[in-house]
């Protein structure tokens, strides 16, 4: 149903608008970055490395409009919950821009390295392609408000965890090996840590969704545990 | 008849609703209302206008007693009786049952005559104990330290803020167990506003309070509990917080965020 005051309606879109808008950017920052790791890129990375400018000004200009939603329309019960959750889902965007940032920067480094660790490739790409996929979720469960989307993507978390400390383990031991490859090796290291922090990131976004369509907040619970499906 | 208020001092609730219906003439107002008016807590009816909020406010005092053509059903459990009931002195019971309306109401006299006049009604003081109680009513209701030194000006030499608040004083004198207040600061500025509902929240720590507001931050700001009530019955009553955060129902939802009509 609509509001009496169709200017408010109007107000919410927009930010709504805006912040599908920053959360698409920062999903293409997160694939350009892995593409440039991958491939080797450099210029690639840096233009990732450039545009993070772009998302910070969007979480700056989005602040500011939900601030002034606030103190206009002093917002209650599932407008006053989407707006806070919208404030903290542009922080977790943020964020994600600057971990996404850091790949970057580790793809460039590595690069100028030219140390090869070809077969550790394999399992970080493999972090990323969960982590890709649950961003991506995430802003979809944003956009469309879906709560068992975001439940699901909660429990694929401990996933990415889990192969974030294999893949550790894994380089800690390729280390102790071939201790020539160690500055790569950590190059490797950040970037895993970056993409799995930006898994962190997409299940607080979902965790918001959750708080918006129940009015629960379900931080630092199990909550999604209650609920035993399987993760895509 | 309905003797002290420490007699029910052990008790949650003030006044208990059951199956309360009200009509003007053949049209029917309130719709089989059931709720309860905890002990000192504020309690707040919103709706829009004609849901029925002041009415069911003005059943809680018998108000509509004034009026031929009005009449109520049901049961007002007020300190174990049912004060629809006939053989219940009104008189008494709305001094126990106070109430302060949207438009101040100061009586053409001095400010110590407003808060005299009602207790001499109900009680035979010395006119020390009388200074004593004046003095105490207008303290209780944030007025003393404005007025105290010119009780003998007129009460409505004051501003709206300061009337209103001697509105509250005078019911406040007759030493009550529950105030009705009916939009009490829809006539204010947001100053005197503010002050009032300061006052509110004092006065709940010695009085029961229900309270009619149009303005849904009022009720968000000042009450503990809120009841929603649209054409005539309770659509949702629960805890002021959640009702504001996560109401149970879209209706409530709709109404509160502006999403209504």
């Amino acid at each position: 149903m609509e509001h009496s005051s169709k200017q408010y309606d109007l107000d919410l879109e927009a930010i709504r608008s805006r912040v599908l808008l920053m959360g698409g950017l920062v999903e293409k920052q997160f694939r350009d970055a892995m593409a440039s790791f991958l491939t080797g890129d450099v210029e690639l990375a840096e233009k990732v490395m450039r545009n993070d400018e772009e998302v910070n000004r969007l979480e700056v200009s989005l602040d500011s409009i939900c601030t002034h939603l606030i103190v206009k329309r002093q917002p209650a019960a599932n407008d006053l919950r989407t707006v806070m959750a919208t404030t903290k889902v542009i922080t977790d965007l943020e964020r994600i821009g600057d971990e996404v940032t850091k790949i970057a920067r580790s793809a460039k480094n590595i690069q100028s390295r030219s140390t090869l660790i070809i077969n550790n490739y394999a399992s970080i790409k493999l972090i990323a392609d969960h982590a890709v996929r649950m961003l991506h979720d995430a802003l979809d469960a944003f956009a469309r408000m879906d709560r068992d989307l975001a439940i699901r993507l909660i429990g694929l978390d401990a996933v990415i965890d889990h192969e974030f400390h294999e893949m550790m383990r894994n380089l800690i031991t390729f280390m102790t090996e071939e201790p020539q490859t160690i500055s790569a090796a950590l190059d490797l290291l950040w970037a895993a840590k970056a993409i799995e922090r930006v898994g962190d990131h997409s299940t607080n976004i979902a965790e918001y969704v959750i708080y918006v369509v129940e009015g629960k907040d379900i931080r630092h619970t199990d909550y999604a545990t209650l609920f035993p499906e399987r993760p895509i | 008849m309905f003797g002290n208020a420490a007699k029910n001092a052990h008790s949650d609730t003030t006044i208990k609703v059951s199956n309360l219906n009200f009509f003007y003439g053949d049209f029917q107002s309130l719709k089989n209302i059931n709720l309860t008016i905890p002990a000192k807590k504020v309690t707040a009816f919103i709706g829009p206008s004609g849901c029925g909020k002041s009415t069911l406010l003005r059943t809680f005092n018998r108000m509509y007693d004034l009026y031929p053509k009005q009449r109520a059903e049901g049961t007002i459990l007020y300190q174990g009786r049912n004060i629809l009931e006939p053989g219940v002195d009104v008189n008494m019971l709305r001094a126990r049952i106070g109430m302060v309306f949207q438009k101040p109401t100061p009586f053409p006299m001095s400010i110590y005559e407003n808060i005299a006049f009602g207790v001499r009604l109900y009680e035979n003081l010395s006119q020390g104990e009388m200074e004593e109680r004046v003095e105490w009513a207008l303290k209780k209701a944030a007025l003393w330290g404005e007025v105290g030194d010119k009780l003998d000006k007129s009460g409505l030499s004051l501003s709206g803020g300061q009337q209103q608040r001697l509105c509250i004083a005078r019911c406040v004198a007759v030493r009550p167990e529950v105030l009705l207040l009916d939009e009490p600061t829809s006539a204010l500025d947001p100053i005197s506003t503010a002050k009032i509902e300061e006052l509110i929240n004092e006065l709940k720590q010695d009085f029961t309070i229900a309270i009619v507001t149009h303005n849904m931050q009022q009720g968000a700001r000042c009450s503990d509990y809120t009841a929603y009530m649209y054409l005539g019955e309770v659509v949702e009553a629960g805890e002021t917080d959640q009702i504001f955060l996560s109401p149970a129902k879209k209706e409530t939802q709709d109404y509160i965020t502006g999403r209504f009509g």
